[in-house]
């Protein structure tokens, strides 16, 4: 489904990522770890199409074909999801509005109609059960004042929607109590299917106990310098990163 | 390379020319250009008024000639001279028209391009039309039902023929001949424009709605609008302009004076798209209007606008709150793009006891553009336990334009409470990235941003201005970005 080969990227001539070989087929999940600094959050952004981000070299492709010259929105309508780390506040907006108009955006992208407002509405009650989420959040404006927690559920709950080919969620876990962890992470299991993957960005093993990898990579100074299989983050939650410099 | 970028945004608003920017060709019958006593008592006779209305002019015009244009609002300009403009231009009406049909085809297809043919208007439920075209109605609608309610609606030429004591009580009672330089010159010239009165105790089954237009190149157009709500009465009033193309300015210098008595309550909106010249500022429409409303006791006055046009705006839609208990309302969006430059916002003037006001600005700018806010609010003596609130945000957009607070506040009575709340913000990068990344265009994306940003205003619309105001904003700033 995705294939990265050699990535080369940074940003105002700093170079972050240098030589990423990473390739995610349908119906897997693939943990990328590291520590800070060491590129995560920048591949996502490459990967999203984040043009604040240089690829100096190398190639993203999905579905056989190179997604590089494609714009963020065009990467989204081909089934790219990303969850963001620090999701942005939309005053007036809300969630619901803002849930429509993506989706719309992608169908008409798509060559379809609208979605039909009755069903959207069905669609829009499932998904926030499924995600535990008051309904309430859904008629506030997007992540305004909601706390950490609940602007995580609400990337998940957007994913949910859109029902992406490839997710990635970076940090999905930073700010999650354990109970709002469970749910999320639920959430992204229940959603998983054998068409979509999964890639999940994280620090810690911790996220890693509810949404179980298929492979764990580390990623340390914009290389992914080892991979195995889940029981690499048992072994990085008890060594610490320094055993694999 | 596919991708939308900044640029081409950047560009594609540049190439944007301004969508409603065409001329209608309508004979018209035209005074000479120039202002002069003889021009005015011209103006008067081809308006067939009384002797006490040419006077009025008369003497307007003379305080006028004493005063001189203000320069304290936040704009630069080049001044209009008032020789080279004339100050009459009516569509040469061929008879008198008994259906929509015998309307001037090239009229209808210009409400057609502006997307509010008659027909569609007239389909609405409840919306009477008074269509302004330049200075004379040409058609006026759904009379009947109103004279059912006793409502007189009507162009104010038609008002000073036929309700002559009513005009003369009302007319400069809230706005004098001697408010400003603008409004001088309005009341020595003013050629239309409209006249409501709703007698006591009567809502008004449907909303009001006029549309003002500027059409004969050259010409200024001055507008008088007065409207009445008796004891217990209830209006809502819809304005909405937009004006052709024109390469040299155009002076518009209207006067809107609302009168509310004891438990009434006006609803007046506006939503305003004049030519705002080009990207390079050239030509555009000078807005500087007068606008003023007095509410007496437990009476609410409610102004809402939506300003997305003119070169230079400056206008502050007022409220004398002199009953006991009366309330004032002032909800505002203004978009400014390339060079236009607003200077707009209100005054609360609190009389009364127990008066309360609430302001809601919210001002975006983009492009070049100088978008200020300026508001006073005073509380006299006499206003015990007076009451205001004012929020005025601000959201730019790129690092070229400006927004800038000029709040006033004079409180004399000690027992008043007065709020004021001000943010500024910017439409990040990082907001347009998350919306694109949800699959959402940077066009699109503002869009929604923007309308975000305005919803508090923009509920406060009828329904039938909202979507139409929710329209123009997309239009005014369709590929601006910072």
């Amino acid at each position: 489904m995705l294939q990265i080969k050699n990535l080369h990227a940074g940003i105002e001539g700093k170079e972050i990522l240098r030589g990423i070989n990473l390739e995610i087929n349908p119906g897997e999940v693939h943990a990328i770890m590291g520590p800070n600094g060491s590129g995560k959050s920048t591949l996502s952004s490459v990967i999203a199409g984040n043009e604040t981000y240089k690829v100096t070299e190398g190639d993203v492709i999905l579905d056989g074909k190179s997604i590089l010259d494609l714009s963020p929105d065009q990467r989204a309508h081909k089934g790219i999801f990303l969850s963001f780390q620090y999701p942005v506040e939309i005053p007036g907006v809300t969630t619901t509005n803002f849930i429509k108009t993506a989706i719309n955006a992608k169908r008409k992208a798509l060559g379809l109609d609208d979605f039909p407002a009755k069903e959207m509405l069905k669609m829009i009650r499932e998904k926030a059960d499924l995600l535990e989420m008051d309904r309430k959040f859904l008629s506030r404006s997007l992540n305004e004042g909601f706390s950490g927690g609940e602007k995580k559920r609400n990337e998940i709950f957007q994913m949910a929607m859109l029902e992406p080919k490839l997710s990635i969620l970076d940090e999905t876990d930073s700010g999650l109590d354990i109970d709002a962890l469970k749910i999320v992470a639920n959430g992204v299991n229940k959603l998983k299917s054998k068409d979509n993957a999964t890639i999940v960005i994280t620090h810690y093993q911790r996220l890693l106990d509810y949404i179980v990898p298929d492979f764990v990579h580390v990623l340390y100074n914009g290389k992914i310098i080892k991979s195995g299989g889940k029981e690499l983050a048992f072994e990085l939650e008890e060594k610490g990163y320094d055993w694999l410099k | 390379m596919s991708k939308y970028t900044e640029d081409d945004l950047k560009k594609e608003l540049e190439d944007k020319e301004y969508e409603y920017g065409f001329y209608t060709d309508i004979e018209s019958d035209t005074l000479p250009k120039g202002l002069n006593e003889g021009i005015i008592r011209a103006i008067s006779k081809k308006k067939k008024e009384p002797e006490w209305m040419t006077e009025w002019r008369l003497e307007s015009f003379r305080i006028w000639q004493k005063m001189e244009e203000p320069d304290w609002a936040n704009v630069t300009y080049e001044k209009p001279d008032f020789q080279a403009i004339s100050y009459y231009s009516a569509p040469k009406p061929k008879k008198e028209l008994e259906s929509l049909d015998e309307v001037d085809p090239e009229l209808l297809k210009t409400f057609e391009k502006l997307g509010i043919s008659i027909d569609e208007q007239k389909k609405l439920t409840g919306v009477a039309m008074d269509i302004v075209v330049d200075s004379v109605s040409v058609k006026t609608t759904f009379q009947e039902t109103l004279k059912k309610h006793g409502i007189i609606f009507c162009p104010i030429s038609e008002a000073i023929q036929n309700h002559p004591d009513l005009v003369k009580k009302y007319i400069g009672s809230i706005v004098p001949k001697t408010d400003n330089f603008y409004a001088a010159l309005n009341s020595a010239v003013f050629t239309d424009g409209s006249f409501c009165y709703i007698p006591k105790g009567v809502k008004c089954p449907m909303e009001l709605s006029t549309y003002f237009r500027i059409n004969e190149g050259g010409t200024g157009q001055f507008e008088r609008t007065l409207l009445i709500a008796d004891e217990g009465a209830y209006v809502s009033y819809l304005e909405g302009c937009t004006a052709p193309q024109r390469d040299e300015n155009q002076l518009h210098a209207a006067v809107v004076e609302i009168i509310v008595h004891d438990n009434a309550e006006i609803k007046y909106s506006t939503v305003q798209n004049w030519y705002p010249g080009n990207k390079e500022g050239k030509g555009g429409v000078y807005n500087f209007v007068t606008k003023r409303a007095i509410a007496h006791k437990n009476a609410k006055i409610s102004w809402t606008q939506v300003e997305t046009g003119s070169a230079v705006t400056w206008k502050y839609p007022s409220c004398v709150l002199k009953g006991d208990n009366s309330v004032g309302e002032f909800y505002s969006i203004a978009v400014t793009n390339n060079f236009q430059q607003a200077d707009t916002g209100t005054k609360m003037i609190h009389i009364g006891k127990n008066s309360r006001s609430t302001i809601i600005s919210k001002g975006v700018s983009a492009g070049k553009s100088q978008n200020s806010y300026r508001g006073l609010v005073r509380v006299n003596s006499s206003a015990d336990n007076a009451r205001n609130f004012s929020q005025c945000d601000s959201l730019l957009m790129g690092d070229q334009c400006g927004a800038h607070t000029f709040p006033y506040i004079e409180a004399k009575n000690n027992s008043a409470q007065i709020e004021h709340e001000a943010t500024t913000s910017k439409i990040g990068e990082d907001q347009l990235f998350y919306c694109n990344q949800r699959g959402i265009d940077t066009e699109k994306a503002i869009a929604l941003i923007v309308n975000g940003f305005s919803k508090e205003v923009l509920n406060k619309l009828p329904m039938e201005f909202a979507v139409e105001a929710q329209k123009l904003l997309e239009i005014s700033l369709e590929g601006s970005v910072g």
